[in-house]
Parts: structure tokens; sequence; C-alpha cells
């Protein structure tokens, strides 16, 4: 058993980290509101790859392993960067897997399968120009525009939309759809680490902010209603943590266990970020509540990031799916 | 990053459960259960034969050399099978504490002894009046000449009723600060002045209180210096918060799984994600353990990061306990070994048992207290 990165694994959680710091501080994920999308942070995460990277090197890609993408992906949550990193990497994966090219268009995936011509709530839907969705027994290659998608205002300010599913090209049949839905449990093991970063950023702040206010003479972080809610913050994070690099850790090495691994880090991580975030916004009194105040920003994507994809009730039935597949 | 503990914990984990199925007959845990005594003397002496009883000490001490992982994965086996290992846990316990802390004539008096499974040692830290607040403790020892004369009760010490020696916590110096004027004494048991009275508890387990009255213990048995017990305390609390009860959520989760799927409520979605979220918690709790191993194996004390383990563990234990008590309605009241139950009642003690696991070995509250100021860096309170 070793819990450390490698020297390169380092390397990109620290590349990723510091261009985030710069380009993904709150003063720029607040000005992409409500949108949820920064096309300069986008450009450069461009620059450093961030979509090829996610592609077998076979296909053109640098073939970064799944865990490597959730190292990203929990930088990303603990910026709550607006830019749609895990829909791209997953897209392209499916995509190039199925014999599709990659060039210059933003691709996305939708979550759940187009219904009556139409496909709902897809994420990164509003600033892509591609969706893969499946439709009946096969997967299309959607194209996106102004005149078939509708933006929708949401909680977490993500770019979803809704859209028509008009100009679209088969991808394959039966197959292609079982390719989409194994992709949702690389999608849920992105997630799952990105709401990682986000609950472990919205208890760094909290402890910080308990550590310096204070009641009755005493800080708030040295009353036990306090400390004790946040140790099971931190106890809970550190678990969700551990499950969501087991589960990325798995694709490549204990294949028969992704699958379910993947659903269970989903599932349990989400509640992780919903009550780290809700922890972290009522820890703050009447200031958690305040728009000023950036509790709220990992609030509110702590539930849109998760509920785009599944419940955790969701996720545990689909866990359970694969944990007992003879029954 | 490698999640897979090794080939040599792989194999020792094998070996561990193909002995654990031989030993652990039904006949063997319905016994356990009877008594209420988590200690078997045959299933002690063949631990020691195989030197497990301390896999991770020296192979000349009596162990097998193995590093924190393989330990751990011994341990998961043993906790996993419900195998009685509270009376070698405390043994043992006491015997890394005299290992790190004792004098080379009390090594040579106690250890050889343990390693041959011939005596047992438990835990006199709680008394009536103090439990987490273990500095608390008022039994006293006074010295006259070259013994020490001690007075007192303590509580819930467990296996007492069959122990050779109780560590015990005493209070020497009444003058000094709390922390400062305790002193530890490895007690033997056999002798006057000493009486154990038993305490039944909810799970069925037998705890003890024990009473001293005059009872004369040579200086000899004194652990670590006069008035310096609350660092020999130290350690041995440190051990003791690791503790885990994953592998018991892991046995309840299995019977659970067996009773889903032979009255087909399996097909349900409500119970699979009552068992998928179970699985989750599993899969946390020792992933946690494991976590707090590693560190241990890669030299760093896992300070805050054992008593997460101890934490999740068992508060995760509690809910599924009684979330698998309600799901299977009112054939959950049917009791442990009652030829009706399912599962043999499993679900029904594992509810009336896990009540003790986030109290034991430091409650949640002591666990929390600690991740908050150790791990979070909280300050203490005022």
């Amino acid at each position: 058993m070793d819990l450390r990165l490698t020297a390169e694994q380092q390397q990109l959680v620290d590349t990723f980290s510091s261009l985030y710091a710069r380009e993904a501080g709150s003063a720029q994920v607040r000005a992409a509101e409500p949108l949820g999308f920064d096309k300069s942070l986008w450009e450069h995460l461009g620059d450093l790859g961030v979509t090829t990277m996610a592609v077998d090197e076979a296909r053109g890609g640098w073939g970064a392993s799944l865990l490597d993408l959730a190292l990203v992906a929990e930088q990303q949550g603990r910026h709550v960067a607006p830019a749609p990193v895990i829909e791209a990497q997953v897209a392209a994966r499916l995509l190039t897997t199925l014999g599709g090219a990659l060039d210059d268009r933003l691709v996305t995936v939708a979550l759940h399968p187009g219904v009556d011509g139409r496909a709902r709530l897809v994420p990164a839907a509003a600033v892509a120009d591609l969706a893969l969705v499946p439709v009946g027994d096969a997967l299309v290659v959607a194209e996106v525009g102004d005149g078939n998608r509708t933006l929708v205002d949401n909680l977490g300010s993500m770019p979803v939309a809704d859209i028509v599913i008009g100009a679209a090209r088969s991808l394959g049949g039966p197959e292609a759809v079982e390719a989409w839905d194994a992709a949702l449990d690389e999608f849920a093991v992105l997630t799952s680490a990105a709401l990682v970063g986000m609950a472990s950023a919205a208890l760094e702040v909290t402890t910080a902010y308990v550590k310096e206010r204070e009641a009755w003479n005493q800080p708030i972080g040295s009353f036990q209603s306090v400390a004790h809610r946040l140790a099971d913050v931190a106890t809970a994070v550190d678990g969700a943590r551990l499950l969501a690099y087991e589960a990325a850790w798995a694709a490549a090495e204990e294949p028969d266990r992704f699958a379910e691994l993947a659903s269970l880090a989903f599932a349990f991580s989400s509640e992780t970020a919903r009550d780290a975030t809700y922890w972290a916004v009522h820890l703050h009194g009447g200031y958690g509540f305040m728009l000023e105040y950036d509790v709220q920003l990992f609030y509110r994507r702590a539930r849109a990031w998760s509920r785009v994809l599944w419940s955790p009730a969701v996720a545990y039935r689909r866990a359970a799916d694969r944990r007992y597949v003879d029954s | 990053m490698d999640f897979r503990l090794g080939d040599d914990s792989d194999a020792l984990r094998e070996e561990a459960r193909e002995f654990l199925d031989a030993m652990l007959t039904p006949e063997l845990i319905e016994r356990m259960y009877r008594s209420g005594v988590s200690h078997d003397d045959d299933f002690y002496r063949q631990l020691a034969e195989r030197r497990w009883l301390a896999p991770g000490w020296a192979e000349d001490m009596g162990g097998q050399g193995r590093d924190p992982i393989e330990v751990l994965a011994f341990s998961e086996e043993l906790s996993r099978a419900g195998a009685p290992y509270v009376g070698s846990g405390t043994t043992m316990a006491v015997a890394k504490m005299l290992q790190a802390v004792g004098t080379e004539e009390q090594k040579r008096a106690i250890l050889p002894r343990v390693m041959r499974a011939e005596i047992l040692m438990v835990l006199g830290f709680s008394e009536p009046e103090s439990g987490s607040d273990v500095a608390a403790a008022q039994t006293r020892a006074v010295r006259d000449g070259d013994e020490w004369v001690i007075n007192g009760q303590k509580m819930f010490t467990t296996n007492a009723h069959i122990a050779d020696y109780v560590f015990l916590l005493t209070r020497t110096n009444r003058d000094a600060a709390k922390h400062k004027g305790l002193t530890t004494f490895l007690v033997p048991m056999d002798q006057p002045g000493i009486e154990v009275q038993a305490v039944y508890t909810l799970s069925g387990e037998r705890t003890n209180i024990v009473y001293f009255a005059d009872v004369r213990v040579d200086d000899f048995w004194r652990i670590g210096d006069v008035d310096g017990g609350w660092k020999v305390m130290t350690a041995s609390l440190q051990d003791e918060h690791g503790a885990a009860f994953g592998g018991d959520s892991e046995r309840l989760l299995t019977d659970v799984e067996s009773w889903a799927r032979h009255t087909a409520r399996i097909a349900d979605p409500d119970v699979r994600e009552r068992l998928a979220r179970a699985a989750a918690e599993v899969e946390v709790a020792r992933l946690l353990q494991r976590r707090a191993a590693w560190m241990m194996h890669a030299g760093i004390t896992p300070e805050a990061e054992a008593p997460m383990s101890k934490l999740f563990s068992s508060e995760a234990f509690v809910r599924q306990a009684e979330d698998f008590a309600e799901l299977l309605g009112p054939d959950g009241l049917r009791s442990y070994f009652d030829p009706t139950a399912p599962e043999g009642g499993a679900i029904e003690h594992a509810l009336r048992f896990s009540l003790g696991t986030t109290t034991y070995a430091g409650t949640s509250e002591v666990q929390r207290t600690i991740i908050a100021q150790r791990g979070l860096g909280l300050p203490r309170p005022r």
C-alpha cells in the first residue's frame, strides 16, 4: 500500500493548482456567473492540454490515467473553477474510444438519454459545440448551437442547457450506448474527486473562520458544538477522498471493482460535500448567508455538480446493480 | 498510489482465514455470547503458537517481524470473523506498553509468559466517577517501604474475572496537578483485597467492577516513574485510539446481504440502496484504518487519522445496525441464537453490540475533540 503521489502526479497537481489559483480566484468565479464559463480560463486549460491528456496515446492523446484526471478534478473542485473540464475529458475519451476524432470544437456528454428529441440539463451544453447523447438504441453526436439550445439559469451557475436534438450523426448502436453508460462511471469518479476538493476547501475556509471569530470572548472553534461538527466533516472528507482515489485507481488496477466503486464514491462524496458545505455556511453565522462570503459558492455547486448526474440514492442503487449483478 | 496491501499481506490474510474458519466453530461463537466473554484460552494458545499475538514484533521476541500493513491485514481478518480477541487485545496492549517503558526485569517476568499465552492482562483505567476524563482517576496508591498500598475501584474492567494482571492507573499525589500525580502499576490479580464483581451489558458482554481494599503491591510492579503515569498512559491510549470496527460492519453487511438474497428482498430498490450505503461506509472505514496503518509504516504518527478511523467505523456501525434492524421489520426483533431469528439473530445482536463501540476505547466525543485540536488545529476551550 502506498498513498503517496508519484513525482509526476505531484507536478500535475502543482501545475493545475497554480493555474486555478491564478485564473480561478473567487473574483473570477463570481465574474463568470451566472453562465459558469470563463473563456480565458478555458483557453489556459487548453494550453495545458486538459482535454488531450485524457485521451489514450494510441488515439493521439497523452494517456493520462483516471487517477491523474481525478487529481486534476480535485483541484478544479477546490477552486470551483468555471470550466467544463470533466465534461470535455469524459466526452473526448468516449468519442475517441468509438472511433471519433477530436478537433477544435468543444464536445460534451449528456448524462441522461435524450427523450422526445430533447436532452435536458446537458452539462456544458451552454458553451459546447457538440454533445454525445444516447437516443434509443443509438449514441449520437448532436450539433449544439444557439438555434437548438435553451440556457438554464440554475442553482450552481453551471453552463447547462436543454437541447433539441437536430443535426446528429450516429456513433453506433447498443454497444455505443453501453460505452456511454460506462463513461458515466468515469464522470462519476471525476465528479466525486471535484466534490472532495470543494468540500475540503469549504472545510478549510470554515476552520480558519471559527479560529478567528469570537463569541463570549473566545474563538467559536473552541466550543465543542462547533469543533465536533467540523471533526465529523474532516473525517468524512478524508474518507471521501480515499474512496474517490481508490475508485479512480481501480479503473486501471482492479477493473472488476471499478463500476461499483465509482458509484459508491460518487454517492459518498455527494453526501460529504452536501454536509460539509451546509456546515460551512451555517458556522459562518449570518455571514455565511451573505453573497459576499465565498462559502455560498461552494454550497451551491456542491449540490449542482452532483445532482446534474445522480442523487446519492440513485448512485447507491446503481452501485447495488454492479455489486449484485446476479440478482 | 497503490491500494493493494501487497503479496505478503494477502498471503497472511489467506492463512488467517483458513485458521479462523477452522477455529471459530458455531459452538465457540455461541459459547462466547452465552458467557459474555470475548476470550477463549484455546484460541489464545493457538494464536501464540503461530506467533500471531504480536505479528509485528521481531522474531526473537515471539513475533513474525511483520510491518504495520501486514499486521493490519491480519487484524482485519480477526475483526471480520468476530474472533475472541478482546482478552488477547488488552494483554497485548499492556505488553506493548511494557516493551516500550518497562524495566528489563519486568519485561523478563512478563513478556515470555505472554508470548506463550500463559497470562491475561486487563486495563484498569475507568472508574465510577471518571471515564473519558481518564486522568481524573481517584484510586489511591500510597507508598509503604518497598510496597504500595492500593485502595479504590475500577469500572468496566473487562475480563478482570479471568485475568492474571491488571494494568492500573492510580493517584499517588493529591497535591500535584491532575496529570502530574498519577502512577501506573501492573497489579497481580491473585491476592487478597481484590474483589471482582460482574457487570452485564446490553450487548451481552460481561464486564466488571474491581474493588481494591488495602491491596499491597511490590514496587517492582510500578511501571514508569512515580507521578509519571500520564506519560505511560499517553502511549497506551494512542494505541487504544487505533481500534476500529469496520470488520464488524462488514460482517453485519454480509449477514444482511445473505438475508436479502434468500428472502428475495434483494430485488427491492429500497433494500439495495440501504445495502450499498453500508457498503460505501464499510469501504471508507477500511480505507481510513488502512491509511492510519500506512502512516505508521511510513513513520508518521496518525494523531488525528487513527481517531478518524475509530470515530467513523463505530458511528457507521451504529447507523447500519439501526437501519438494518428496521429493514428486517418485526422479524428483526427475534433474538440472537433464537432458532427462529433471521441470520441467527446476528442483526439483533449487532444492534445491541454496536452501542458500546462508540464508547469504549475512547468515546466519539473524545475522538472528535482530538481530531478538532490535532487535525484542524482548533483551540481548546478556555
